[in-house]
């Protein structure tokens, strides 16, 4: 039990040793000599890690060092592209895309033998002779881990290192030493914004449900992230769930609550479990519940699964589910803040939000400012995706460039295509072309070129993505998801699909492009929520930067990055075939077969498409690479 | 979203209802504990159906309708039972942009059944989901808890044939 | 003084409440808001979006229905954006809607219709793929065609807030969303009671009760056949309001003047069986009082209330009245006494109700109200069927000279015709009971504590040296309540009146649409049982023991009220139904 702040720095100064010795003090850990960190993000649970950690302490055991190797389940690395991860301290070997037979040789040759694996580590970190530490790579040179901080540094079912990097002493700050509005001072001085979607300030939120009169109050956590590609709430929960229920608690006091609710996706179970795992541990550590640190605030909370809506990411939706109904959203005001979780003040943040606060108590809202840019405080934390290197979670201060991101933390574009846009926001937000490609990243830089932030998905495009079937594949999802309460979202987001659909299979007609735009407007004003407010986004920032594909679909009739099925043909060109009639083998619709042209210098005569039986799956053109005789026309 | 009915016959045991009523029980006098509730009845049951759903309205002093409204609103509670294997294919983002939808072609020529669909002899059911996070493996799919990715069409046949033993 | 705030509509300054909506405050501008899904108190939900308006300062347009004024703003109501949000909004709810309006019931008190016509919209200028859902007509009394359907949810409002009941409700998502029962359910296999608030919800052609009509001119047309029809009370309340008058006017003399113009053999007055009802009712509460047994005794008038008894209070029906309702006890009247000295035989009798109710077609259908061994009722017709019979025929209902029920069964009292309001049932029994139990004549025949909108109303009355407390419920949210009091042990009754529909018969759900502007700033309710409570002050019988064709009755054919040829006749059984 932690019964006051002196306990709690026992522990403090008990662990910081140990998250020292992860950022390379070689001797911070009395104890251990090494520490042997492996992934326990979702991707890298997914691809085995678990088994591998399983594996190495049998190694380890074999070898009889347990006592000088700690082993540490931890969250995302965020570098989910390289995963299973496994990264050796105190200096910061970076081994990827490890397998479960890798285990006993990394045991043996490195923590053994002393003598790291190189070919087991990632190939950015090794240069002739020299091993990089991960810290040196390009993906985390430009980063600064804020959100992330713990995530891939401490084991997440452990309250202690958590305490280990201060944790739990900016709660213990605000409880002692603050008044709830120093609390509420300190966020508005900080400038920190909503990370979730709109950007609306933090401390702004936090002062109305302060301000509304005393009485029963709720502390909301969204963690319904939803966005396809984005997943940085997934890994801060799964990583440090103890900076969410500190930071929770925290706000639990500046506003005068006592209970909390965390709405998480039912789709993310280790996320769920850890941080259920993190609640019980913190109440039965005291840090939860009654007389928290012996000051008489108390604070609990709860965990409430989502069911798979993504309107339930909106706040009013979210509530609406919570409180055991179908997630529609309500009409604001009256804003939560004023009458929210059955309708009492509640104030709802998302987690990447809550993870940013009890940094800035500790280290002061003037530090927070002195990252990011005039009006966008801090860093954020971006899910890299699509046609770019390194997938994966990266964080970096408001104001890096796109180019940044994409060309040195990304690690480019591969296959040597040319980056052709980014999408930000997911299904809410727009695309930034390619002569865009320097704007600073902030909120308002991106609502400027017709995007949004959104929780901090970003999908890389080259060239051979089609924006027209972009804005279809985004808008196929609002459609699935919009809850179809109010009309203009219900039906006028599927007749903008209709007609998107219309002009990618070729019977689009130059009205629709003006229609488009019109129904767009409407549904952007006319919505009741958020999602169908920003539904239209995607249709209209595509339409505004790439409207020349727009009319090629249209005019030409040509999908210029040849993905529209109805707009190419594939063919095969009869003097670069070798008739290896492979192609052939792959077809399902038998619509290749061979001909009795002989092409000179081939034995064999050459395979051609029968464009009538041809499904335009594609399966055809693997097999050709070589070759590269099959192309779109 | 149209949510699919059963066509299969209800085979619930008074094991699975007694498990319920504890699940109800359990969360007697809560505020918003609908939502809870049938994620927990879908556990014991594996899906929703009709006799489950009229159980809990009854129970819990609810509508049925606005029981049925809550079930058939969230795409994760099913009206239709799961096969022995549920093979889910991801088409978030990513796995779009990197050709899930041909392994979803390939699915469903293979198993003989549509998304969203479950096999006569009840092994395999076939979905596609939102983005599950994977996105660095994509394309992925899922069969229960396995997650197998960076995949192509042709790999399809020797991932089913494994549980088609 | 209520409070007031400052604002401004269309740049001009008025002064409203503090509590009102941008809605309520443009009325006092003299502007009208056009809405769809609004439905004041049941159904606030800005789902239609088609009152936005523009809020200086406001993050977009808000929806007027549910935003709260305050002091300083400034509403723009009529800006060419906002007439272009609404002109695409309607376009939008047509692409998704059967456009059948020639030959749609509600063609010309369709609100859909009526806005469209306002904003002048292109009813192709959006075309695309549209669900299809089969039309539900398994039951007696409603149809819906969730085609016509614009998913606005007045309907589920009312069945689930304003009622209590919630048979139907919003099934799937996004643009799959549709109105219906669970499991797509057909309405029959639910534990619907028929009480039809959510036709008289609906803005459009969606839902509306099973046109009876045609069977009732089929028998009009028969020459075998001797075809009487009996009016409720309430209707000659209603009915004028499909005629354009105004709500609350009684048009008792023209709608006799019609129902014989459509050929009826005999145009009677159902106010009768109502003081028939009376007697036999009181009877029976005076007994189970006595023996303090099966109480509290609750009325048995409204087949919508006795099916929601069967299903969700089963173990109530005991408690409920065996009597007939009066449509029922008028027809089971007809057949038998009626029948017999007029020499008809019952097969060839057919007897039409005219009702405001759509519970009545499913009650005509009940075990146990066959008196003559055929139904005592063959076909129940509502208000709205009533005059589009009238409308077919050509008659032109406003021209028509006031004309009298037939003899023998044109007299009602007073207290008969106050049945159509909720509370009075209640008044009618208690000025019976009252002079029977004291045994002298009534200084003041009004019961004021029963009177009026109010969903539950309390009593107690010294009677015959007892005290006796009673309650008056209309709505079956309402009647749940007060249910499930009773049922805690909480509250003790002797005597209830319940209605299903709120206000009772007067707000019935066969009575005739009135579109939601006029829902939401009248008070229908009142309004019109205004007409029944001034027609039974004018009247000079006023208790239904001093009914002459009520005595006339008993003399020639029932002996006395309660007994074994009144119980054979004018009494019925029910069913423990269950969810």
């Amino acid at each position: 039990m932690i019964n006051n702040v002196n306990d709690l720095i026992k522990i403090r100064d008990e662990y910081a040793g140990k998250i020292a010795f992860r950022q390379g003090q070689a001797n911070a850990d009395g104890n251990f000599k090494k520490h042997v960190l492996i992934c326990g993000g979702t991707g890298c649970t997914s691809s085995k890690s678990v088994q591998i950690k399983e594996k190495m302490e049998e190694a380890i055991k074999a070898a009889g060092i347990e006592n000088e190797v700690q082993v540490v389940l931890t969250g995302c690395f965020g570098l989910c592209a390289l995963g299973p991860i496994v990264i050796v301290y105190p200096e910061g070997t970076f081994y990827s895309r490890i397998e479960i037979k890798d285990a006993e040789t990394i045991v043996n040759e490195h923590l053994v033998g002393g003598n790291p694996v190189k070919s087991l580590l990632y190939f950015e970190t090794v240069k002739g002779d020299e091993i990089l530490s991960l810290n040196e790579t390009a993906f985390y040179k430009k980063q600064k881990r804020v959100a992330l901080r713990n995530c891939g540094v401490i084991d997440p079912h452990c309250i202690n290192e958590y305490i280990g990097t201060n944790g739990y002493l900016a709660l213990a700050k605000v409880v002692t030493e603050m008044s709830s509005q120093d609390v509420i001072d300190t966020l508005l001085a900080s400038g920190l914004r909503g990370r979730g979607g709109g950007g609306f300030p933090t401390g702004r939120k936090w002062a109305f449900a302060a301000a509304q009169p005393k009485g029963q109050k709720y502390v909301v956590c969204n963690g319904d992230e939803g966005d396809p590609g984005a997943f940085m709430d997934r890994s801060i929960l799964e990583g440090d769930p103890h900076a969410l229920i500190e930071a929770m608690a925290i706000a639990g006091y500046a506003i005068g609550a006592n209970e909390g609710y965390v709405y998480v996706r039912a789709e993310y179970p280790i996320a769920v479990n850890r941080l259920q795992a993190a609640i019980n541990e913190a109440r039965s550590q005291g840090l939860l519940g009654k007389n928290i640190l012996g000051t008489g605030f108390d604070f609990d909370m709860f965990i409430r699964l989502g069911a798979g809506a993504f309107v339930c990411g909106e706040e009013t939706a979210l509530l609406t589910s919570i409180e055991g109904n179908r997630g529609e959203p309500r009409p604001r005001p009256p804003f939560p803040a004023v009458k929210g979780l059955w309708g009492k003040p509640t104030i709802i943040n998302n987690v990447e939000t809550y993870a940013n606060i009890p940094q800035i108590i500790l280290k002061g809202a003037d530090w927070f400012t002195s990252m990011g840019t005039e009006k966008s405080k801090g860093t954020k934390v971006f899910a890299l995706g699509g046609k770019i290197t390194n997938t994966g979670l990266v964080e970096i201060p408001m104001g890096t460039t796109l180019r940044e991101v994409v060309e040195e933390i990304g690690g480019g574009i591969p296959n040597g295509k040319k980056f052709k846009a980014a999408q930000t926001g997911g299904p809410s937000g727009g695309c930034i072309p390619a002569s865009k490609f320097d704007v600073a990243i902030d909120y308002d830089n991106l609502i400027a070129e017709g995007s949004m932030m959104g929780s901090g998905g970003l999908i890389v495009m080259d060239e051979d993505t089609c924006m027209v079937d972009l804005a279809k594949f985004f808008l196929e999802f609002t459609v699935d998801e919009s809850c179809g309460k109010c009309a203009p979202c219900r039906i006028g987001t599927v007749r903008l699909l209709e007609i998107l659909n219309k002009i990618t299979e070729g019977n689009g007609e130059m009205e629709d492009l003006d229609k488009l735009e019109e129904l767009a407007n409407y549904i952007k004003s006319a919505s009741l929520c958020g999602l169908g407010q920003t539904a239209p986004n995607p249709v209209l920032s595509t339409l505004a930067n790439f409207r020349d594909e727009y009319i090629a679909h249209i005019v030409d009739k040509k999908c210029p990055a040849g993905v529209c099925k109805n707009l190419f043909t594939y063919k095969i060109d009869l003097d670069k075939c070798i008739g290896c009639g492979l192609c052939a083998k792959q077809c399902p619709a038998d619509a290749i077969s061979r001909t009795d042209y002989i092409a000179a210098g081939h034995k064999l005569a050459s395979m051609s498409i029968d464009a009538s039986k041809c499904v335009k799956c594609g399966a055809c053109l693997p097999t050709c690479k070589r070759v590269n005789a099959i192309y779109k026309g | 979203m149209k949510k699919k009915l059963t066509t299969v016959a209800f085979n619930g045991t008074e094991e699975q209802f007694k498990a319920l009523d504890a699940l109800i029980a359990e969360h007697k006098g809560q505020a918003g504990a609908l939502m809870p509730v049938l994620q927990g009845a879908q556990g014991i049951f594996g899906y929703l159906p009709i006799e489950v759903q009229k159980h809990i309205a009854l129970s819990m002093d609810v509508p049925l309708s606005e029981v049925y409204g809550v079930a058939s609103f969230y795409s994760q509670f099913i009206l239709n039972p799961k096969g022995d294997y549920a093979v889910a294919v991801c088409l978030g983002t990513a796995c779009y942009v990197k050709g899930a939808g041909l392994l979803m072609d390939k699915l469903e020529s293979i198993l003989g059944i549509k998304n969203g669909e479950i096999t006569a002899d009840r092994k395999f059911s076939l979905d596609a989901t939102r983005c599950i996070g994977a996105c660095g493996l994509a394309p992925v799919l899922t069969v229960n808890e396995e997650v197998y990715g960076r995949l192509t069409p042709d790999m399809i046949q020797g991932i089913i044939d494994k549980y088609n033993k | 003084m209520e409070n007031m705030v400052n604002i401004k509509i269309n740049n001009k300054e008025y002064s409203v409440p503090a509590n009102s909506t941008v809605l309520e405050a443009a009325r006092y501008a003299g502007v009208e808001i056009p809405t769809l899904c609004y439905l004041k108190d049941i159904n606030e939900i800005g789902a239609c979006r088609l009152c936005l308006v523009e809020v200086k300062g406001a993050r977009g347009l808000a929806a007027a229905c549910v935003y709260p004024v305050n002091e300083g703003m400034e509403v723009l109501t009529n800006t060419p954006k906002i007439r272009q949000t609404r002109k695409t909004n309607l376009e939008l709810v047509l692409s998704a809607h059967k456009k059948k309006c020639l030959t749609c019931i509600r063609s010309t008190s369709c609100e859909l219709q009526k806005l469209c016509l306002e904003y002048g919209v292109d009813e192709d200028h959006f075309v695309g793929n549209n669900n299809e859902y089969p039309i539900d007509a398994t039951t007696p009394y409603i149809v819906r065609d969730n085609e016509k359907c614009i998913l606005c949810r007045r309907c589920v409002a009312a069945c689930k807030n304003m009622q209590g009941i919630g048979v139907i409700g919003a099934n799937d998502r996004g643009f799959d969303t549709h109105i219906a029962s669970a499991f797509e359910e057909t309405l029959d296999k639910t534990s619907c009671i028929g009480c039809g608030q959510c036709i008289v919800a609906c803005p459009v052609g969606a839902l509306y009760e099973k046109d009876d009509t045609q069977k009732v001119l089929d028998a009009i047309a028969d020459p075998t056949k001797h075809v009487a029809i009996c009016a409720a009370p309430s209707i000659r309340a209603t009915i004028g309001e499909c005629f354009d008058y105004a709500p609350g006017t009684d048009t008792e003399g023209k709608m006799v003047a019609a129902m014989k113009a459509l050929g009826f053999d005999g145009v009677y007055d159902m106010n009768l069986t109502a003081d028939l009802t009376i007697m036999e009712e009181a009877t029976e509460f005076l007994g189970r009082f006595k023996e303090g047994k099966n109480l509290p005794l609750i009325t048995s008038c409204s087949p919508g209330w006795i099916k929601y008894c069967e299903h969700y209070f089963p173990e109530f029906t005991d408690n409920l009245s065996s009597c007939k309702s009066p449509q029922q006890m008028f027809g089971a009247m007809y057949k038998t006494y009626y029948a017999a000295k007029m020499g008809l035989d019952p097969k060839d009798i057919f007897f039409v109700s005219a009702i405001p109710c759509t519970a009545k077609k499913f009650e005509v259908q009940r075990d146990y109200q066959n008196a003559a061994g055929v139904p005592d009722v063959d076909v129940a017709i509502t208000t709205r069927e009533l005059a589009r019979m009238i409308k077919q025929a050509g008659i032109n209902f406003r021209d028509l000279e006031d004309e009298k029920f037939d003899d023998p069964f044109h007299i009602g009292s007073g207290a008969g015709a106050i049945f159509g309001a909720t509370g009075g049932v209640m008044e009618a029994a208690l000025r019976t009971a009252a002079e029977v139990l004291e045994g002298k004549k009534l200084e003041k025949l009004e019961f004021e504590d029963v009177r009026g909108t109010a969903g539950i109303k309390r009593a107690a009355y010294k009677l015959g040296g007892a005290e006796i407390k009673v309650a008056v419920v209309s709505g079956t949210a309402n009647a749940k309540k007060l249910l499930n009091a009773i049922k805690a042990g909480k509250e003790k009754v002797d005597f209830i009146e319940i209605m299903a529909c709120p206000g009772g018969c007067v707000n019935g759900g066969g009575q005739p649409t009135q579109p939601a502007v006029v829902r939401n700033n009248v008070d229908l309710k009142a309004l019109r049982a205004s007409v029944l409570y001034t027609a039974d002050k004018n009247l000079d019988v006023r208790k239904s023991h001093e009914n002459s064709a009520v005595k006339k009755l008993y003399d020639e054919y029932f002996g006395e009220p309660g007994s074994h040829k009144a119980h054979e006749i004018l009494h019925t059984k029910y069913v423990k139904r269950g969810l």
